[in-house]
């Protein structure tokens, strides 16, 4: 039986190694946020002080990003889920002349690099004299967040799309009243993990905005003018944390929702 | 009682009864939304960038000129262009074997001897930083490797400081600091991507029967010869899968070069100064290409072993 | 309609179902007539691919005909979508709601309807102790065995009052104890509420206990449509002999020879019995076989196997043994021979 076989103890280390160099540095950052020196990033810190947390929240120049950051998150997270929903209700169907190709057209966002997406929506903007504002980073943003609720929607459609719906319709129900009292149900867990990684995925991102952003910032790209001109070091440590946790929340809650389930959300990003 | 059917009872039924009438028509409802957003503002833009790619700039106005010309495309060849695409290439290539290596024993334990709650230790330990902040991973290294940081006095602590510095002193991958050093840039490519390489080559590999290691080992073969024979030609879609990720997210990553590394410019990099302080979009345009005519090859070379049944 | 003699709940005009056009189309149902009067227990039966679910689903609105019309209750309903109809389906998988308690799945027909809280929960309690179960409306469907989940899909199918309930293998899911109990049932409950039901299967036992009425399809076709015993004794084509019992089919020579018109026969095994004075036919034992009530004897009559069903206290020969065989003149029973 499988679960008496024993693994070889080299590999177990590498194993249990790999996830450690995984999760170690991430940890660091905790410990930087409360650190005394501001002007290195000193090892081991020569001293611990809660200070920054005040400083970093009276901090002016952090709000308006973090502000932008949680408005197109929440947008983008928005427009996917409508537009993520409706694809993997059309693709659940029956096939369909072009289906291979759509569903290509969904994950191509994803599997180019951000910098292409980034690219030629710059490209976009320029050649069409579109001035950049919340909305060249929400477009931007839904674009590459669809494949991410798609993914999470397109099993669970799956699994409905047999005879229950017929069920339904057999018993009176007409399309919509499917739609209110079976579809939904079903497929409200599904939604809200791909609507909380989609959201994390875009309250984070910072390769594609930093070319639909033009002059405003998000708090990624705070972040990343901080990294390349540091100012106070500790405050960006707080604001690292602030960052971290803001995707990790939801990327637990998708776990829970979609545990136990045929498909657990996140297996593709 | 009632007759054989009811009527339509408001627009909800009539509508139901449309498409019930004429499927096609609730498939194109559903379809038309996400395909004209895609459609437009992706393959939109897709196409602006290959457009603007075959104008030029006016060397002495520094306006862009939209005629068509394949200039800027040779200009991608000038030495310190060409530089440019050859580093990048290069280290997106070390970057993928190094993942392989780094990723295979993660995902062969949890997907081979892993159970209950172990599974779900390692299913979140590779999940949780996959999808966490990655300014916050790239930065955390920042921390990590800078000349004053942990890796220094790490070092130092075992008396390992003069190791340290006589592999910052080696020619082209040392630096001032490892935080510096093309080595730097290196860690945290393959720390960033490695994530990415250990799920697809998990699903891979928990897909190989059980049954058919018994059977190579009833038939006598070594351990080391069942991977080799049995293992690895199974997993292999599972991890050209993971290569093409890692492959792709090094070729268009400007942001790690940029905080971890030496001043010499990756593609990405060059793609955002030129479309921005340099204000040469079609260069730009032009270097953005490249990433997707290198992945477009690699697509093709991965479509023909199979790699795509693992996505 | 009611001072009719008899009113017809469903009617099948010439209905074909096509799917694809031209040479290559797979004809579903081709050209199906059929009336299924109001108050029967009518049988569809049919090897898998033979079109009886696609008759089924044509019924219920989940298919609609390439040629011909449907009729429930003489009212045409080929352009009504299945939410419209007063037609209610027993799925095969039963297709229970999830996410819904028992009473809430029973209720669901009535809540679309419109009928209010209170009365469409109590109708659903009243639905659950028709079908044995009062006490499981609050549980999940998960929670309930196979045959509990098919009550449950009965319940939910009838609470609506369907003009016309429909049953799609409905015993298919359920080990064979259970399915000799609920044939009782369906047969008792069809009895009680006096709804026609039409069931789909491809089980003929199932089919010939149950149903006042079978008809038998084949690739789209209806090949016989009678009772049980005019299918079971008087098979219309070779196909219903072969697929509606353990028949001997007679080729038109063997018919012949045996005293009979040369054309395709068949011969139920029970009807043969054993003879020493002027046999039909005689033969040697290939093989026997004990079933309990009787005996199986498979005896070889010049090249072709005849079966017979010897009863239990009948003298058995010895297998090898030269044996005659007869049974009387109008068993054989005469037949088209198309397979």
């Amino acid at each position: 039986m499988p679960s008496e076989r024993r693994a070889p103890l080299a590999l177990k280390l590498a194993a249990l190694g790999g996830l450690l160099f995984l999760h170690g540095p991430i940890l660091l950052i905790f410990l930087y946020a409360f650190t005394t020196e501001e002007r290195s990033y000193q090892f081991p810190p020569p001293g611990l002080t809660l200070k920054w947390f005040a400083v970093a929240w009276n901090r002016p120049d952090i709000w308006p990003p973090l502000i932008l950051s949680l408005k197109v998150a929440a947008i983008s997270t928005a427009l996917a889920l409508v537009l993520g929903t409706l694809c993997a209700a059309a693709m659940s169907r029956a096939r369909f002349f072009g289906r291979d190709s759509i569903s290509l057209l969904v994950i191509l966002p994803i599997a180019l690099p951000g910098i292409i997406t980034g690219m030629s929506l710059r490209s976009a903007f320029a050649m069409m004299d579109i001035p950049f504002s919340t909305w060249t980073i929400v477009l931007g943003h839904a674009t590459f967040c669809i494949v991410i609720v798609y993914n999470n929607a397109v099993a669970r459609f799956r699994r409905l799309s047999g005879s229950i719906l017929e069920a339904s319709a057999d018993l009176g129900a007409n399309g919509f009243q499917t739609f209110r009292h079976v579809i939904l149900p079903n497929l409200g867990s599904a939604l809200l993990a791909g609507g909380m990684l989609a959201f994390a995925l875009s309250f984070d991102e910072v390769i594609v905005t930093t070319f639909t952003a033009g002059q405003q910032s998000t708090l990624p790209i705070w972040m990343l003018n901080e990294l390349v001109r540091p100012r106070q070091r500790p405050v960006t440590n707080v604001v690292a944390i602030v960052v971290f946790a803001a995707t990790v929340v939801p990327i637990l809650i998708a776990y829970v929702l979609t545990r136990g389930g045929s498909e657990t959300a996140g297996a593709g990003k | 009682m009632s007759g054989a059917f009811h009527p339509a009872r408001g627009p909800g039924d009539r509508l139901t009864g449309l498409f019930w009438r004429r499927p096609g028509v609730l498939l194109a409802l559903l379809i038309a939304p996400p395909l004209i957003w895609l459609g437009v503002v992706y393959l939109g833009s897709l196409v602006a960038l290959l457009w603007q790619s075959f104008w030029s700039i006016d060397e002495f106005s520094g306006l862009i000129v939209p005629e068509f010309t394949l200039k800027t495309y040779a200009e991608l060849l000038r030495p310190a262009n060409f530089d440019v695409i050859v580093r990048t290439v290069t280290m997106a290539s070390v970057v993928t074997a190094a993942s392989v290596v780094l990723a295979f024993p993660i995902a062969y334990y949890a997907a081979r001897y892993a159970r209950g709650r172990m599974k779900a230790v390692f299913y979140l330990g590779v999940m949780l930083p996959l999808w966490s902040s990655y300014l916050v991973k790239v930065y955390a290294w920042k921390l990590i490797l800078a000349r004053e940081g942990i890796v220094t006095w790490a070092a130092e602590g075992i008396g390992a400081g003069n190791v340290l510095n006589a592999v910052l002193s080696l020619p082209v991958i040392g630096g001032n600091s490892l935080s510096t050093s093309y080595i730097g840039t290196f860690i945290v490519f393959v720390y960033v991507w490695l994530p990415f390489m250990i799920l697809p080559m998990q699903a891979s590999l928990e897909r190989v029967p059980n049954a058919m290691l018994e059977a190579s080992s009833d038939l006598g073969a070594t351990s080391w010869q069942t991977f080799v024979h049995v293992i690895l030609p199974l997993a292999l879609p599972g991890i050209i899968a993971g290569t093409i990720f890692t492959f792709s997210l090094t070729l268009g990553d400007y942001i790690i070069p940029q905080i971890v590394g030496s001043s010499r410019l990756f593609i990405g990099q060059a793609v955002y100064m030129l479309q921005g302080t340099a204000g040469n979009l079609p260069l730009a345009a032009a270097f953005a290409v490249i990433p997707i005519v290198v992945m477009l090859a690699y697509l093709v070379f991965a479509r023909r072993i199979g790699a795509f049944d693992a996505l | 309609m009611s001072g009719d003699q008899m009113t017809a709940a469903v009617e099948f005009l010439n209905v074909s179902r096509h799917y694809g056009a031209g040479p290559v189309a797979v004809k579903a149902v081709d050209g199906v007539d059929l009336t299924i009067p109001e108050g029967e227990f009518f049988a569809m039966l049919g090897p898998s691919g033979s079109g009886k679910t696609t008759c089924l689903r044509l019924i219920s609105g989940f298919e609609t005909p390439t040629a011909g019309a449907i009729r429930i209750f003489g009212e045409d309903v080929s352009r009504v979508p299945p939410n419209l109809r007063n037609v209610n389906t027993v799925f095969q998988d039963y297709a229970l709601f999830p996410h819904m308690s028992v009473r809430d799945n029973v209720a669901y027909g009535l809540m679309v309807k419109g009928v209010d809280r209170r009365s469409r929960l109590a109708k659903a309690d009243e639905m659950l102790s028709l079908v044995h179960l009062p006490d499981y409306g609050s549980r999940k469907p998960g929670q309930l065995s196979g045959g509990q989940r098919q009550r449950v899909a009965l319940a939910r199918a009838l609470v609506n009052e369907p003009k016309v309930l429909l049953l799609d293998e409905p015993l298919g899911a359920l080990d064979l104890k259970l399915r000799e109990a609920m044939q009782d049932e369906l047969k008792n409950l069809q009895r009680r509420l006096g709804i026609t039901f039409v069931f789909v299967t491809h089980d003929q036992g199932e089919a010939l206990s149950m149903a006042d009425r079978v008809a038998v399809f084949s690739r789209g076709r209806i090949v016989q449509v009678g009772t049980p015993e005019e299918i079971y004794d008087r098979p219309a084509t070779r196909f219903v002999a072969d697929f509606v019992g353990s028949s001997n089919v007679l080729p038109p020579d063997l018919s012949a020879r045996l005293g009979g018109p040369a054309t395709w026969a068949s011969l139920r095994p029970e009807a043969i019995r054993l003879t020493d004075t002027a046999p039909r036919a005689r033969g040697r034992v290939t093989g026997l076989r004990y079933l309990g009530l009787g005996t199986r004897l498979a005896v070889d009559v010049g090249g072709t196997e005849l079966v017979a069903l010897v009863p239990a206290g009948t003298a058995l020969p010895a297998e090898g043994a030269e044996v005659g065989l007869t049974w009387a003149a109008d068993a054989a029973h005469q037949m088209a021979g198309e397979a």
